[in-house]
């Protein structure tokens, strides 16, 4: 196999530093067009992307897929070497366990406070408790929670509440985060302050991809932007930006 | 499993407890509920089947023999029908027992005038059995013996016994399982509107990475607990209306007190107890177990 390549797939092999691979991907629901159709998308390490288009668009069926949440109907997703149309269901857990998670809705446990928020994701991956008792203080700092970390869920604010759910995604150290909508329930100071939040963790060598519908983010802060509708990919650019298609 | 994650995931099953107060508190209802009932009835079973042992253990069958049998030939036939599985005991009453037992019951001073034994050839042997239901057969074998004149038996006694086991054989089973079912529906929908509102918790654990057994462990412990709670909270109870419903009886019903023998609260309890705490912890951890599996396909 030539070097800097990691694997033949069909005509194509992929490379090393390509960590989202998508060929030819449809997925159909048993009811109406597909939700993805003949998508090929190629990621490198440490991209910073964003994804967008219109409700309907498809974006959310993407994330599931390189979620794993859903299986593709035709075509091949590798996420960091691991073939999701092949993968066991038992070493999906190990899978997901590269990849950092921020919803829009925040999905935090709100009958636990911030420290054990955080630490539940360490928990789940099985990290010492000693372990435990250094990294999340220190991912709090990071997202500027420090001085919070006893407190409840509902004692925060939205912003609060998303930098939270940035700091689970994050304290497991993830190769790539994904993030949808992170900003859809957050005031504009908030957007700017989560987005710069990625771009620093970006910066430090994570890759993010981040579905949204914030045309002002996108446009200002000049990343690659992937253009999505009815399933297809309308435009993939460098630095680009996000026009209305109306 | 690292050691802290498996203290981690008993401590997180106890933790669920107070995370879900209502929750857990209406699956601790549930099962004890379902167990108070299942214990009452089998409380009550046990004893009815005491009873009826009770009657069994004083139905015998006596057996005459012919004129000039000797004593040895009795003996003889004693010992082979002491081999035989229906039999619990034999006792042999020789003829001069009998005329004994004839004149203290019967005569008392007026068994002066009698200078020899009447009944010389009422030697005999009464039998006990284990089984009532076997006593056809039993007569039938001796019956066939021939030195044997005579068989008396209580054909009634035996039958209606043995007709009462089978009844209360079918009747303990019909219930039984009709409250297991009750129960295992009941805990079940517990289970599942309890694991639904936490349908969130199981999601995030599963994007995050958790294995299927890390996603479970905590709820399976969280299923054991409310099942041993549940289950011990009616055998509590029980065990009071029982020795206090036993006392009532014995010291206003004195008369029923002498014609039923009530089982003390402890030989009730050595099968109660490990009935009802397997049915508790296995309706938990089977109920908890199950639902979660359907919440672990994200």
């Amino acid at each position: 196999m030539e070097k800097g390549y990691r694997r033949k797939r069909g005509t194509r092999q992929i490379p090393d530093d390509e960590v989202i691979t998508l060929e030819n991907v449809t997925k159909s629901y048993s009811t109406g067009a597909p939700a993805l159709n003949g998508v090929s998308l190629h990621i490198k390490k440490g991209e910073f992307v964003f994804i967008v288009g219109d409700s309907g668009s498809g974006k959310s069926t993407l994330i599931k897929l390189l979620l794993r949440e859903l299986v593709p109907t035709d075509g091949e997703i590798t996420v960091l070497g691991y073939n999701l149309r092949k993968i066991k269901h038992s070493k999906i857990p190990k899978f997901r366990r590269n990849l950092g998670i921020v919803f829009q809705d925040f999905r935090l446990l709100k009958d636990r406070n911030v420290y054990e928020n955080v630490a539940f994701a360490q928990r789940i991956v099985q990290t010492p408790t000693r372990e435990i008792k250094r990294n999340v203080p220190s991912i709090l700092a990071t997202v500027n929670l420090a001085g919070k970390y006893k407190n409840k869920i509902n004692q925060l604010s939205g912003g609060e509440q998303q930098r939270v759910a940035l700091a689970r995604a994050l304290v497991n150290k993830p190769t790539i985060l994904l993030a949808d909508e992170p900003t859809g329930n957050l005031d504009p100071n908030n957007s700017w302050e989560i987005m710069k939040l990625m771009e620093q963790i970006n910066e430090n060598g994570t890759t993010v991809i981040v579905v949204t519908h914030n045309r002002e983010i996108v446009n200002a802060m000049k990343k690659r932007v992937i253009t999505m509708k009815k399933g297809v990919i309308i435009e993939d650019e460098e630095e680009g930006m996000y026009i209305d298609e109306d | 499993m690292r050691i802290s994650s498996f203290f981690y995931t008993i401590g997180q099953g106890f933790k669920n407890l107070g995370r879900n107060k209502w929750y857990t508190l209406a699956s601790i209802a549930t099962i004890s509920a379902c167990l108070f009932l299942f214990g009452l009835f089998y409380s009550i079973i046990t004893n009815f089947e005491n009873v009826v042992k009770t009657a069994e253990e004083g139905v015998s069958v006596t057996v005459f023999f012919n004129e000039g049998t000797s004593e040895e030939q009795i003996l003889a036939v004693k010992s082979d029908l002491e081999q035989r599985a229906e039999v619990r005991e034999i006792v042999y009453v020789s003829a001069d027992d009998a005329w004994e037992d004839f004149k203290e019951e019967y005569l008392g001073e007026y068994a002066d005038g009698f200078t020899e034994n009447p009944l010389a050839d009422s030697a005999n042997l009464q039998i006990y059995l284990n089984d009532v239901s076997l006593q056809g057969a039993l007569v039938t074998y001796i019956e066939s013996i021939d030195v044997v004149r005579e068989v008396n038996r209580s054909e009634v006694t035996a039958n209606t016994l043995s007709g009462l086991n089978v009844l209360i054989a079918y009747i303990s089973a019909g219930i039984i399982i009709i409250l297991l079912l009750v129960s295992i529906f009941l805990i079940s929908n517990t289970v599942t509107m309890g694991i639904a509102v936490r349908k969130d918790e199981i999601n995030i654990m599963k994007y995050i990475g958790a294995t299927d057994f890390f996603v479970r462990a905590p709820f399976v412990v969280e299923g054991i607990i409310i099942g041993i709670i549940g289950s011990i909270i009616p055998l509590v109870i029980i065990y009071f209306v029982y020795t206090n419903a036993i006392a009532y009886v014995v010291s206003r019903f004195t008369m029923l007190s002498t014609l039923l023998n009530f089982l003390p609260v402890s030989i009730v309890y050595n099968k109660l107890v490990p009935i009802s705490l397997a049915i508790g912890i296995g309706i938990g951890f089977f109920g908890s177990f199950t639902t979660v599996r359907k919440h672990l396909h994200v």
